[in-house]
C-alpha cells in the first residue's frame, strides 16, 4: 500500500480535525455546536478506517466501525434528543470575548507544536505529524470547557477532548489495543448516559442549565455566616 | 487462580443482584454478605501470593505482587466494614426521607460495582485497563454522590464528574504517549501496555517521551488523588454524598489513583534514570499538605473538614513516594493503610454525629460525649489517631517519613513539620467543642453501630505499638519492588 498517500490523507484529516476544534470553540448556537461535534466524530471514523487500510490491521477496522456508531451517530443523536426535550435547541449561548478566546486558542496550538517536537523526531510511524495536532485538539477541548457557561456545551467540550485523545491514539500509535479501546468506548457511553441524566436533574433542580447557578450552591459553603 | 477470579466476581455479581433486590433490609444484609465473602476470598488470595511473591493470572492479563495484593485486602476489608456501617446509617436516611427505595437500591448496587472497579484496577496488568477501571469506579461514585438529589449534591456531583473526567482524560493522554514509545519496542499489541513487560523493558523506553507522559499522568491521576491545586472537587464530593460513600472515596478511591501514579513513576524512573518524577511528586505533595492544612481552618461543615484532612494525608503519601528511598516508600505504604482505616472510621463517626444532631454544620454539633458517648469518644479517638498521636500507626508512619526525609533532603522536614502542626491545630480547634460541653436540645438519639469503627481504630493501633512481623515483611517486599527501578536507573531520592 502506498504509504505516502495514506500519510497525506491522515495529515489532511488532522488539519480538518483542528478545524472542527476551532469551530466548536467559536460556535454559539447550540445546534451548530452539535453539528460540528457530529462532524468531528465522522472524521475520526474516517481516519481510523484509512489508517486501518494503510496498516492492514483488523483491530482498527473494528474500532473504526465502533467510532462511527458511537461518536458519529449515537452520541450526537442522544445529545440532540436531550436538547430537543429540554427545549434549548434554538438557544444562543453568549460567548465571552470570542476574539480573545481565539487568540488563546492560537497560542495553545503553537505551544502544542513546540511541546511535541522531541516526540515527533523519533517517530517512525506513517502518521507522525498528527501528534501535535491531536495535542492541540485536546487542549482546545479543555479551553472550550473553561469558556462555556452551559452544562451541555461543557459536556460537548469534554467529549471533544475524548475524540482528540482517540485521534492521538490512531494518529501516533495506529490505535490502542482493542481491549482498551472497547473499555474506553464503554466508559464514554456510560459517562454520556449519566450526563444525560444529569441534564434533566440540573434542569428540574436549578431551573436552568447554567453552571453558575449550580456553583452558587457550593461556593458560599466555605464563607457563609 | 480460582481465588482471584472469585475475588473479582463476588462484587460484580453482588452488584448485579443488588440491583434487583427490592426489600431494603434484605438488600443491606446481602450487601454485607457480599462484602464478607469478597474479603474472605481476597485474604486467602493474599496468603497465596505472599507465598509465591508474584503471580500472573489469566494469561498475564492480571498481575499480583506484594504491592497490589495488600491494597486489594485493604479495599475489600474497608468495603466490608463500610457495608456493615451503612446498614443502620442508610436505614436512618430512609426513615428520615432523604432517600427513597429505588435510590437505596441504586446505592447498594453501585457500592458493589465501585468495589469491583477498584479491585479490577488494582489487579490488572494492563495500564490501559487500569485507566478504564479507575474511570469505572469514578462513574459509580458520581451516581452515589448525587444520591440525595439536593441542589448542593447535584452541583457537587457535576463538579466531581467534570473535573475528574478532565483529569482522567489527561491521564489517558499520558497512557497513549507511553504506548507510543513502548509499541516501538514491544510491538503493536496488548503486550506494549502490559505493566510487567513495560517494567522489564523500562530502560529502553524513550526518556523524552516518558517525561512528557509523566507530566500528563501526574496531573491526570493527581486530580483523582486530590492533590492541590486540582483538589477542588474533593471536599464537595465528600461533603454532599452519603457518609458511607465519603468513607470509601477517602479511604479507597484516592488510594487507587495514587497506586496508578506510583506504578507509572516506576516506569518513568526506569526509563529516565533521574529523580525527575520523584521531585515532581514531592512538590505536589508538599503543596497539597499546606493548602489542605490552611483550608482546614476555614471549614464549617464536618465532612468537608475531614475531606481536607484527606488531601493533607494524600499529600504526605505522595511526598513519601516521591522521596523514593526504601524507608520512605515503606512509610508511604504504612501511611496508606493506616490512613484508610482511620479516615473511614472517622467518617463513620462523623456521619452518626451529623445524624444525631440533625446537621453537618460544626457550629451546631455540640456535646457529643454527653449526648451519645460512643460517637463522642469515637470522634475524639479518631482525630487523635489521624493527627498522629503516638500510640497510633499514623505516628509510626510519619516518624518513618521524617527519618527518610532527614536522610535524603533534610530541609523538607521543616515545612513538613509546620504543615502537620497547622493541620493538627485545625482538627482540634473544631473537634474540641463538638465533643465536650452540653448537647443542644434538638439532638436526637440515633441507632449506631460503632463496632466497625472500633475495629478500624484497633487495627490502626497495631503498627503503632508493635508492627506484626508478617506485615513488616510484606511492606518491605512492596517497598523493595517499588524502589528497585529507581536504584537500577541510577537515580532516586
Amino acid at each position: 500500500m502506498n504509504g505516502t498517500l495514506v500519510q497525506q490523507l491522515v495529515d489532511g484529516l488532522a488539519a480538518l480535525m483542528l478545524l472542527t476544534s476551532f469551530a466548536l470553540l467559536a460556535q454559539h448556537r447550540m445546534i451548530s455546536v452539535l453539528h460540528w461535534f457530529a462532524g468531528q466524530g465522522l472524521l475520526l471514523a474516517v481516519t481510523a478506517a484509512i489508517v486501518a487500510y494503510g496498516t492492514g490491521s483488523d483491530e482498527l477496522y473494528i474500532s473504526a466501525i465502533m467510532t462511527l456508531l458511537l461518536k458519529g451517530l449515537l452520541l450526537p443523536w442522544l445529545l440532540w434528543r436531550v436538547i430537543r426535550q429540554l427545549q434549548v435547541h434554538r438557544e444562543v449561548e453568549p460567548l465571552l470575548n470570542s476574539s480573545l478566546t481565539m487568540l488563546i486558542a492560537l497560542g495553545v496550538t503553537l505551544f502544542s507544536f513546540h511541546m511535541i517536537q522531541p516526540i515527533e523526531k523519533i517517530s517512525q510511524l506513517i502518521t507522525r505529524d498528527s501528534m501535535a495536532i491531536a495535542t492541540a485538539c485536546v487542549l482546545l477541548g479543555m479551553l472550550m470547557m473553561i469558556t462555556r457557561r452551559k452544562a451541555i456545551t461543557q459536556v460537548i467540550g469534554f467529549l471533544a477532548v475524548e475524540n482528540s485523545l482517540f485521534f492521538a491514539a490512531i494518529g501516533s500509535t495506529n490505535g490502542m489495543p482493542l481491549v482498551v479501546e472497547i473499555g474506553i468506548a464503554f466508559d464514554v457511553l456510560i459517562a454520556a448516559l449519566i450526563f444525560g441524566l444529569f441534564f434533566f436533574q440540573i434542569r428540574t433542580t436549578f431551573d436552568s442549565l447554567e453552571v453558575e447557578a449550580m456553583n452558587a450552591h457550593l461556593i458560599h459553603k466555605d464563607d457563609d455566616e | 487462580m480460582n481465588l482471584f477470579v472469585a475475588t473479582l466476581l463476588a462484587p460484580l455479581l453482588g452488584g448485579v443482584l443488588l440491583a434487583v433486590i427490592k426489600d431494603p433490609q434484605r438488600a443491606a444484609v446481602f450487601n454485607i454478605a457480599t462484602g464478607i465473602v469478597t474479603f474472605a476470598v481476597s485474604l486467602l488470595l493474599a496468603l497465596e501470593v505472599l507465598d509465591t511473591r508474584a503471580v500472573d493470572a489469566m494469561n498475564g492479563w492480571f498481575h499480583l505482587d506484594a504491592y497490589n495484593v495488600f491494597l486489594v485486602v485493604l479495599t475489600t476489608f474497608v468495603s466490608m466494614t463500610t457495608s456493615i456501617f451503612s446498614m443502620p446509617y442508610m436505614r436512618h436516611e430512609l426513615e428520615t426521607g432523604r432517600v427513597d427505595l429505588p435510590r437505596l437500591r441504586l446505592y447498594h448496587s453501585m457500592f458493589q460495582l465501585f468495589q469491583f472497579g477498584m479491585l479490577l484496577g488494582f489487579t490488572t496488568n494492563n495500564i490501559g485497563v487500569l485507566w478504564v477501571s479507575l474511570e469505572l469506579a469514578t462513574l459509580a461514585t458520581v451516581l452515589l454522590v448525587s444520591l440525595y438529589r439536593t441542589p448542593a449534591s447535584i452541583a457537587a456531583a457535576w463538579k466531581y464528574f467534570i473535573l475528574c473526567g478532565m483529569g482522567i482524560a489527561l491521564a489517558l493522554f499520558g497512557t497513549v504517549l507511553v504506548f507510543f514509545t513502548s509499541s516501538a519496542i514491544l510491538g503493536h499489541g496488548n503486550i506494549a501496555l502490559s505493566w510487567t513487560a513495560l517494567y522489564a523493558h523500562a530502560s529502553e523506553l524513550d526518556p523524552a517521551v516518558m517525561s512528557i507522559a509523566f507530566c500528563f499522568l501526574m496531573v491526570g491521576y493527581g486530580t483523582k488523588v486530590g492533590l492541590a491545586p486540582m483538589h477542588a472537587w474533593l471536599p464537595d464530593a465528600h461533603g454532599e454524598g452519603p457518609t458511607p460513600v465519603s468513607a470509601v472515596l477517602s479511604g479507597l478511591l484516592l488510594n487507587l489513583a495514587l497506586y496508578a501514579l506510583v506504578r507509572c513513576k516506576m516506569l518513568v524512573d526506569g526509563s529516565t534514570g533521574t529523580d525527575m518524577a520523584g521531585a515532581i511528586m514531592m512538590g505536589f505533595g508538599l503543596l497539597s499538605l499546606f493548602v489542605a492544612a490552611l483550608s482546614l481552618h476555614r471549614q464549617r461543615d464536618i465532612k468537608r473538614m475531614f475531606s481536607f484532612s484527606s488531601i493533607e494525608h494524600m499529600g504526605l503519601m505522595t511526598f513519601a513516594f516521591g522521596i523514593g528511598t526504601q524507608l520512605s516508600t515503606f512509610a508511604a505504604l504504612l501511611h496508606m493503610t493506616v490512613h484508610s482505616l482511620v479516615k473511614s472510621g472517622i467518617f463513620f463517626t462523623a456521619g452518626h454525629a451529623a445524624q444525631a444532631m440533625g446537621t453537618q454544620k460544626m457550629a451546631e454539633i455540640r456535646g457529643l460525649i454527653q449526648h451519645q458517648p460512643g460517637i463522642g469518644w469515637g470522634l475524639l479517638i479518631g482525630v487523635a489517631a489521624i493527627a498522629g498521636f503516638p500510640p497510633f500507626g499514623i505516628f509510626t508512619s510519619e516518624f518513618l517519613l521524617f527519618t527518610a526525609a532527614l536522610e535524603s533532603c533534610a530541609w523538607t522536614t521543616l515545612p513538613l513539620l509546620l504543615g502537620l502542626l497547622i493541620a493538627m491545630a485545625g482538627l482540634f480547634r473544631f473537634v474540641q467543642p463538638m465533643v465536650y460541653g452540653e448537647p443542644p436540645a434538638t439532638a436526637t438519639s440515633v441507632h449506631v453501630n460503632m463496632v466497625p469503627v472500633y475495629i478500624h481504630f484497633g487495627l490502626a493501633l497495631l503498627p503503632g505499638i508493635a508492627i506484626p512481623l508478617f506485615l513488616a515483611d510484606w511492606y518491605q517486599q512492596a517497598a523493595t519492588l517499588i524502589t528497585m527501578s529507581a536504584i537500577a536507573g541510577g537515580g532516586g531520592g
